[in-house]
């Protein structure tokens, strides 16, 4: 993985609306301002996102 | 120093411990746990791609794979914040009361049972309203607070049919009439770093559910009572829930070892990742019993 961050905008893998992207990194999870689904950036050089893995049972702190 | 941080992804609070790592000039490496392979047959050159770290920083998101991975890198030698014992013992709310009762820490009274008639008694002893909680889960997910004998039945018979053989082992604690809130404190090593009151008009307080964070006044009282749990479920960096119970004081609710606290860097005023990342690096440094003393 690595620290590098971008400033785009890429399109919701969800709703194929705009997500702007700012300062994110790889791995990084955002929010779709039009669908609201959450997606991972799995890559920043080219961006591409994709939906976020579902909450698991054992999710937590 | 060669620090490794294993993660599930990355949130808030992992750019966060990021940024205050990059600020300690402490170079690390990031371990996607997805990506994650042990070789723990103990052969030539296995484990090897992780012995070389002085430490690791577990911020997993699933329980399973951070308890697995902190007892692997723990066995063969490697610090971890935190430490396979403290992921064991708070990952279960069962082992985290069962800790805290054997370390004389007040906390809610609390029921383990293993069948529904058997948790059936146990709530009727306890007295309604209950709470009954899965022993493993977070974010306050599938608590249930029980109001009458109708509904206890109702909830047993789910969680004996549609749960896993996990949701049969009944974890039931008393209500606690607390005050529209609840207290998460922040303990890295000796030291209660800071508080916030959690305020919902919901009985289910978490800020993952809503909850409102403002400061809450660290008092001797508070940061002992935090100190003495942390120490009870082995010490590290933990994030500790605190009931105000109206006739008795203080009670120890739960304590989270991959704590969240990017609601509470604000309030609080307190650079809680620098103290993280500081922690870390002693554990690196010096060992996870020294840090802790």
């Amino acid at each position: 993985m690595t620290m590098q961050t971008i400033t785009a905008v890429a399109e919701c893998p969800e709703c194929f609306g705009e997500v702007e992207l700012k300062d994110v990194m790889q791995n990084e999870i955002i929010q779709c301002g039009e669908c609201g689904a959450d997606l991972e950036v799995v890559e920043v050089d080219p961006v591409s996102m994709e939906l976020a893995p579902e909450e698991d049972e054992d999710w937590g702190e | 120093m060669r620090v490794g941080i294993l993660y599930s992804r990355v949130r808030a609070e992992e750019k966060l411990l990021f940024e205050a790592f990059t600020q300690r000039g402490a170079e690390f490496d990031l371990l996607d746990d997805r990506k994650l392979v042990f070789d723990i047959s103990g052969g030539e050159g296995s484990g090897a791609a992780y012995d070389s770290y002085d430490v690791i920083v577990e911020r997993c998101i699933h329980h399973g794979r951070a308890l697995v991975s902190l007892r692997i890198l723990n066995d063969r030698g490697i610090p971890t914040v935190n430490s396979a014992q403290v992921a064991e013992v708070c990952g279960d709310k069962l082992q985290t009361t069962s800790a805290l009762t054997a370390a004389g820490i007040p906390s809610p009274r609390t029921m383990v049972a293993f069948t529904a008639e058997s948790a059936l008694e146990a709530i009727e002893a306890l007295g309604y309203p209950v709470v009954m909680k899965p022993s493993i889960g977070s974010w306050g997910r599938l608590l249930s607070k029980i109001n009458d004998r109708e509904a206890a039945e109702t909830v047993l018979e789910h969680k004996e049919v549609l749960g896993t053989y996990h949701h049969s082992i009944f974890y039931i604690q008393e209500y606690v009439e607390k005050p529209m809130r609840d207290i998460r404190a922040f303990v890295v090593g000796n030291e209660t770093i800071g508080a916030i009151y959690r305020d919902s008009p919901h009985w289910i307080t978490n800020t993952a559910r809503g909850g409102q964070a403002s400061v809450c006044p660290v008092s001797a009282e508070l940061n002992d009572l935090c100190v003495r749990a942390a120490k009870a479920v082995g010490g590290g960096c933990v994030a500790i829930d605190v009931l105000e119970d109206p006739e008795r004081g203080l009670l120890v609710n739960e304590v989270n070892y991959t704590m969240e606290f990017r609601n509470s860097v604000q309030p609080t005023g307190v650079d809680i990742p620098g103290n993280i990342a500081d922690f870390c690096l002693r554990v690196g440094h010096d060992g996870w019993q020294a840090a802790n003393e």
